[in-house]
């Protein structure tokens, strides 16, 4: 498939958002059952959220422009949401929003402080169900991709896997080096997080890779065209400029190039992260805002290998590209 | 339920893009246009087509034989296009199983067109939504249309007749009789969805020769063949002398 950036921008984002939020939530309800220090609600909790909000919302801003026209987003978005029975596409346009909203409550609570000294804070109810619907998002974007059958790299439980970790890695790695500036205490419980997560990426992502690698394609060229014969040569597309079928669904790069994305992705959305956090965990702020903008970029080339990975089986009718 | 859909027929397409240029005149201009063109006579000429013939070799030198092959939406019974699409554009008519996309409705997302595994759809980037083949659906069931052209562009405009056109779920429609006595198959039948368009294969015409066919048993020739040692049996000639 063609690398769309603005596809690979809005993941990526709210990727960071999500799992900064997940970060900031998880050191509340640690601190709730007094594992961690507690932290000040307005300078921690309330600005930690709204970082998250902020990478949220670049997020939306990058989604878009992967609309066929920006003004289909004030005239026409509102529609994605009315087929949530069947489409994944839609019931990401609904968790978006929704997580947003709830993200941004959980920080308005957190900043004026409301409830805090009630039994249970209405933060951490609030905290639960954003985190519910953090998952769901990650769920809704990662089935887009995994419930194209047809799209055999993506067809898989590796792909959500993949979001949620690659996700949730990047907001602790973030929230590392926002609790050196805000909370210090918390930096090591954050950066061994995040080296965890990490790491966990790198086994899934893997796997993903190793079975990528592997894959067979279902169908050929012989049930293409339902001719059966072993040699098939195509000797015209049916245009000499290309068309929207070979725009789309090719990436146009050459297999060199893709494989080395591919290192440069293990190297700077993993290894070198690992190494960051590993050196900073002690609260380095340079090393940890590093850690955090080197794995970012890594992702960046993650996910355009990503798409540039997949291979639609319509490519079976444009073989002359 | 009725189905409409096309069978094209791969025996007699001689690959002329007679449909192709027909489909875009006809849509350019009627309800599911304007289809733009971008340097039409530059070097690098593209466009929005709802209709596309290739042309395949098959076979290794000196054994080929060219196969034209002309592709449109396939109208897919269990269309993974429909369901995939957010807004509820991209849709599947029940009177007719047509499957159409609503441009008012469209965001240009290309969600569906990922879900399409024959790469049937097309995006306009100048109107900025999916486009994909109508079979039509603003000939076939125009009033102001004598009845014999209510049918397809491409349909009508084929040389060959290579295009039908009907209803695939009436048992006794031309299309349903073509699909059943010919040989009628779909394309890339393992993912399920049904194509409603069928193709009809190539079919040679072969003559088994049988020796016998050449040489009669019992020429009444080889008795009188003075070249040769004549034979002393009695052939059916005989007989009848
Ligand atoms: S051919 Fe493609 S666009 Fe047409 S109905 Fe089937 S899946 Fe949808
Ligand atoms: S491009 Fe249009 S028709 Fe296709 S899925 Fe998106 S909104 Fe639906
Ligand atoms: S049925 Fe109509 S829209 Fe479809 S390929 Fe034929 S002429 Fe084009």
């Amino acid at each position: 498939m063609h690398p769309a950036f603005s596809v690979i921008f809005l993941t990526t984002l709210i990727g960071v958002g999500q799992g900064m939020f997940l970060a900031v939530f998880t050191g509340e309800s640690y601190a709730a059952v007094h594992l961690l220090p507690g932290q000040d609600s307005s300078a921690f909790y309330a600005l930690g959220t709204a970082v998250a909000l902020a990478f949220m919302v670049l997020g939306l801003f990058a989604a878009v422009f992967h609309l066929g026209k920006p003004s289909y987003f004030i005239t026409r978005a509102w529609r994605g949401i009315t087929q949530w029975r069947t489409s994944w596409l839609s019931r990401e346009l609904i968790m978006l929003p929704l997580t947003m909203f709830l993200v941004f409550l959980y920080a308005v609570f957190h900043y004026f402080g409301w409830g805090k000294d009630l039994a249970v804070p209405p933060t951490l109810v609030l905290g639960s169900i954003t985190t519910a619907a953090v998952f769901g998002l990650f769920l809704a974007t990662g089935m887009i991709y995994a419930s194209l059958k047809f799209i055999r790299e993506w067809y898989c439980s590796l792909t959500v896997i993949n979001y949620v970790l690659l996700g949730g890695a990047s907001g602790f790695t973030l929230a590392a080096a926002f609790s050196a500036y805000q909370a210090p205490e918390l930096v090591t419980f954050y950066a061994i997080w995040a080296m965890i997560i990490t790491a966990a990426g790198l086994v899934t992502r893997g796997a993903s890779l190793i079975r990528n690698a592997r894959i067979k394609p279902i169908a050929t060229m012989q049930s293409a065209i339902g001719v059966r014969h072993t040699h098939i040569q195509q000797k015209s597309m049916g245009m000499m400029g290309g068309s929207y079928n070979t725009r789309e669904y090719f990436h146009h790069k050459t297999r060199a190039f893709l494989k080395s994305v591919k290192w440069i992705f293990l190297v700077l959305a993993f290894a070198a992260p690992l190494a960051l956090l590993a050196l900073g965990q002690g609260g380095n702020v340079e090393l940890l805002l590093a850690a955090f903008g080197v794995q970012y970029v890594g992702l960046l080339f993650e996910r355009w290998f990503f798409f540039a990975q997949a291979n639609h089986p319509q490519n079976l009718y444009y073989q002359t590209v | 339920m009725t189905q409409l859909a096309l069978v094209i027929d791969l025996n007699v397409c001689v690959g002329c893009h007679a449909c192709v240029t027909s489909c875009k005149e006809w849509n350019t201009s009627g309800v599911s246009g304007p289809m733009f063109d971008d340097a039409p006579y530059g070097k690098d000429p593209t466009g929005t087509f709802f209709n596309r013939v290739q042309t395949y070799e098959i076979g290794c030198f000196p054994n080929t034989e060219t196969l034209h092959f002309p592709k449109s939406c396939l109208h897919c019974e269990e269309a993974p296009c429909v369901p995939v699409c957010p807004t509820g554009a991209s849709h599947k008519r029940d009177q007719d199983g047509i499957v159409l996309v609503d441009y008012d409705k469209c965001i240009g997302c290309k969600y569906c067109s990922w879900a399409c595994p024959y790469g049937a759809r097309e995006f306009d980037e100048h109107q900025k939504v999916m486009k994909k083949c109508t079979l039509c659906y603003d000939r076939i069931y125009n009033q102001d249309f004598p009845e014999s052209e209510r049918k397809p562009a491409c349909v009508l405009s084929c040389p060959t007749s290579a295009r039908l056109f009907g209803d695939v779920h009436d048992p006794e429609s031309d299309v349903s009789v073509a699909i059943r006595e010919r040989g009628g198959y779909q394309l890339m039948p393992e993912w399920g969805t049904k194509p409603a368009n069928h193709y009809l294969p190539r079919r040679k015409t072969r003559k088994q020769i049988h020796a016998e066919d050449l040489v009669r048993v019992d020429n009444p020739l080889s008795k009188e063949d003075i070249r040769r040692e004549t034979s002393k049996d009695i052939t059916l000639d005989d007989w009848l002398m």
